[in-house]
């Protein structure tokens, strides 16, 4: 069994073992169009202090397990499997009985910052709400620890901006802001669900950082959920790469940039201007989109959209099992990971980075000719991942998020992409 | 003033492209380094005004003053508040000060040829010999008493039924709105009748009047809140809220509750002015405030028949239920107004 394997490649468990273990976790949802399978036996474990992180294309999943884990699904969900925190189960636990545990043991980072405060009350009072949600204490020294949190979390003059609405706070702000209230009660484990999609690219190093200190004060672990890699690369300990909700590859940080063992995983990395190079590289995108999460998947749900694809791809999803070393904690879900891995040369067909006026790629280019008749859908280079890894557009993007010194190396690569095309 | 920044495009130096900075409301600097605040040099030529509305001018207002603020400066809204404030108030004073009360029989009585409004009785008289002025100031403060209550028991019923429907949906919801349906779909003048007439033989008082058409007139407020739960409840801050341990409870109450505020706060004032007029209705009809107690409506009821002789007796007391009326109405609009920013925004 995949979990098996996972238990067993799972990062060496500090004192006290796993603080959040997923297990098999299933999410439905019941549709005017069929049920359909949001989540297909996730199984993770989060070590404390440790940061996973989750990434995949939008649909793929990502922000379901989360949400499955605090108990915040609408009531039309169906789950099944195990969410434990501490060994207590959390699944299928009722409302009261969460509700110590959310916020407290642990707390969630959301989106969209613009949304996810309330904005009729200061900033302050959010925070304090936070804190005398679970601590017995006054509302004056509630206040005061709001204010000391704004300063942790970066936010200058906290005194005075301690009683700011939040339409008086930018972006970044507020996100630091939402970061606040989730550190507030000290917790164990923080899920941050995509920290950093709703901010504007040049605050989201910013947040990071934020991000960074909020760990550094609370010593919590966190599961960061994220389609973006530079986000994955700067902060993670170790990676899961979901897709059509599955996890398909599992492996510290190195593996899943170094040593890459599932085709999807390559076709992420390959949509990722990088900035190590010498600019030349053509992007190399995945053709296609994710399938429809309507009904049963047949085979590997990648094999459409796969060069590799060949019979048994279509025939029997593959389990997510270890690869490489024995001792190692890197996990594949494909048929020739082995291969895969090894080969370790561009899968995809390149493209040109301007979306707008270049001709398709050709897909021909790199495939093996095994790949059996179907439609693939033409590649749409600006709509593949383009929630995700489009929006920056391919020239801002930045792996090494967190590098200063990176950034004056993206702008002449950034250039050159576009000239050649 | 402060809050009103004329920035230049661009114009905070050096250009902090992505600095979280922004968030920071430039008010400080404006004082310091900007010299005069309010009218700047601009580099470019042009000026770009930005507003409040961007968060990036201004103290951290709380978002009362910005209501109200919005509120103080329609004319008309605060015109009519004063009205209506004066006329709630003068009606208080007066019927305390007046030299008649609304029950003493004065030496003159309204017979053709006497009883016209005059300096020792500014309304006039009625044909019992009362004082009109006295029994229309009493009147009126019955009218605004009973009005007052109608409007916290409707909007508190109603604030509770269509809360609890929007929030928990499932079975509730439906249960609670076709009970809304069931009262909404009951004429409500028939009820008001039949009820009114037994608790109002029974006592005759505003309270027992305020209390009936209250029970009553709660469906509209809630069917407005369960419409604006139904959306509050599917924002991110619920979610957020409820991540960080929130009670349904607490939620409804400190969560959504406030950001309805607005809409709930305008129905109660428009509230009002139906009280008045369902009162004055029932008290026409016979079935409100019975005498010795008088209401606006009993005056009207009572002087319509002589309206032509005793022109007085009529008009006095329908002109004060019209200017009510029309008053709350127009602190209605104005509060509507400064609650809704989509409207015509008013700068302050």
């Amino acid at each position: 069994m995949a979990t098996t394997a996972f238990d067993q490649a799972g990062a060496p468990a500090r004192a006290g073992g796993p603080l959040l273990v997923v297990e098999d976790l299933e999410v439905d949802f019941k549709t005017a169009e069929g049920t359909v399978h949001a989540v297909r036996g996730v199984s993770l474990r989060l070590n404390p202090g440790e940061v996973l992180g989750i990434v995949g294309e939008s649909g793929s999943g990502k922000s379901v397990t989360a949400m499955a884990t605090m108990g915040l699904l609408a009531r039309s969900a169906v789950t099944r499997g195990s969410v434990r925190y501490r060994n207590e189960e959390l699944l299928h636990r009722r409302e009261k009985q969460l509700m110590p545990v959310r916020g407290k043991a642990i707390s969630m980072i959301f989106q969209d910052p613009m949304t996810s405060l309330n904005p009729v009350y200061s900033v302050g009072w959010q925070i304090a709400e936070a804190i005398r949600a679970h601590q017995d204490v006054s509302k004056e020294e509630a206040m005061r620890l709001a204010i000391e949190l704004l300063r942790k979390v970066g936010i200058p003059n906290p005194e005075e901006r301690v009683t700011s609405y939040p339409h008086e706070f930018s972006g970044g702000m507020r996100q630091r802001v939402v970061i606040a209230i989730a550190i507030a009660n000290n917790p164990e484990v923080i899920l941050a669900d995509e920290p950093t999609t709703a901010l504007d690219v040049t605050v989201q190093a910013q947040v990071l950082e934020t991000l960074r200190t909020a760990l550094q004060v609370t010593h919590a672990a966190l599961l960061l959920i994220t389609h973006d890699l530079g986000v994955i690369a700067g902060l993670a300990d170790r990676v899961l790469v979901m897709y059509a909700g599955r996890a398909v590859e599992v492996g510290t940080v190195d593996d899943i940039f170094y040593r890459p063992a599932m085709p999807y995983t390559i076709g992420l990395l390959g949509s990722l201007p990088r900035v190590d190079t010498d600019g030349s590289e053509l992007l190399r995108p995945i053709p296609g989109s994710p399938p429809s999460m309507v009904g049963e998947i047949a085979g590997c749900p990648f094999a459409p959209r796969c060069p590799r694809a060949v019979d048994i791809c279509w025939e029997s999803e593959p389990a997510l099992v270890p690869v490489g070393a024995a001792a190692s904690p890197h996990l594949s879900a494909c048929h020739f990971a082995e291969e895969v891995m090894r080969a370790g040369e561009p899968l995809f067909a390149a493209t040109s980075a301007d979306t707008e006026t270049g001709p398709g790629p050709e897909l021909d280019v790199d495939t093996d000719g095994h790949r059996p008749e179907h439609d693939m859908p033409s590649p749409e280079p600006g709509y593949v991942l383009a929630e995700g890894f489009g929006r920056a557009g391919p020239g801002e993007y930045e792996i090494p998020l967190m590098e200063e010194e990176a950034r004056p190396g993206e702008e002449p690569d950034a250039s050159r992409h576009r000239e050649e095309t | 003033m402060a809050e009103h920044v004329d920035l230049r495009p661009g114009g905070r130096t050096p250009p902090q492209v992505g600095s979280d900075r922004a968030g920071t409301p430039p008010r400080r600097k404006a004082r310091r380094g900007w010299g005069k605040p309010g009218k700047l040099p601009v580099a470019g030529g042009e000026s770009r005004h930005l507003g409040d509305e961007h968060g990036l001018a201004g103290d951290a207002r709380k978002q009362w003053q910005i209501v109200l603020r919005r509120f103080v400066h329609q004319p008309r809204a605060m015109i009519s508040l004063g009205v209506f404030a004066l006329l709630g108030v003068g009606s208080v004073v007066a019927g305390a000060l007046w030299k008649y009360s609304y029950t003493t029989l004065t030496d003159q009585i309204a017979a053709p040829g006497q009883g016209a409004p005059s300096w020792a009785h500014p309304f006039g008289v009625d044909p019992i010999g009362h004082d009109l002025f006295a029994q229309v100031m009493q009147g009126t403060k019955e009218d605004i008493q009973t009005a007052l209550l109608v409007a916290v028991i409707s909007t508190a019923i109603g604030t509770t039924i269509g809360a609890l429907a929007g929030y928990f949906r499932g079975m509730v919801d439906p249960v609670l709105m076709r009970f809304t349906d069931l009262i909404l779909s009951v004429p409500l003048l028939a009820i008001l009748a039949v009820l009114g007439n037994i608790a109002a033989k029974q006592s005759g008082s505003w309270l027992w009047v305020a209390i009936i058409i209250g029970v009553l007139a709660w469906t509209y407020v809630a069917r407005l809140v369960r419409a604006d739960f139904l959306s509050l409840r599917e924002r991110d801050f619920v979610e957020a809220a409820r991540a960080i341990g929130a009670s349904n409870r607490r939620i409804i109450v400190r969560h959504l509750l406030p950001n309805a505020l607005g809409p709930i706060i305008v129905n109660a004032t428009l509230t009002v002015a139906n009280a008045i007029l369902l009162e004055s209705t029932l008290s026409y009809l016979g079935l409100g405030i019975q005498p010795p107690q008088v209401s606006l409506g009993t005056l009207v009821a009572s002087g319509q028949g002589d309206a032509t002789t005793f022109w007085w007796l009529f008009v006095f007391p329908a002109a004060f239920i019209v200017v009510m009326i029309l008053c709350v109405n127009f602190i209605g609009d104005g509060l509507r107004e400064a609650f809704d920013p989509r409207k015509t925004r008013v700068r302050a």
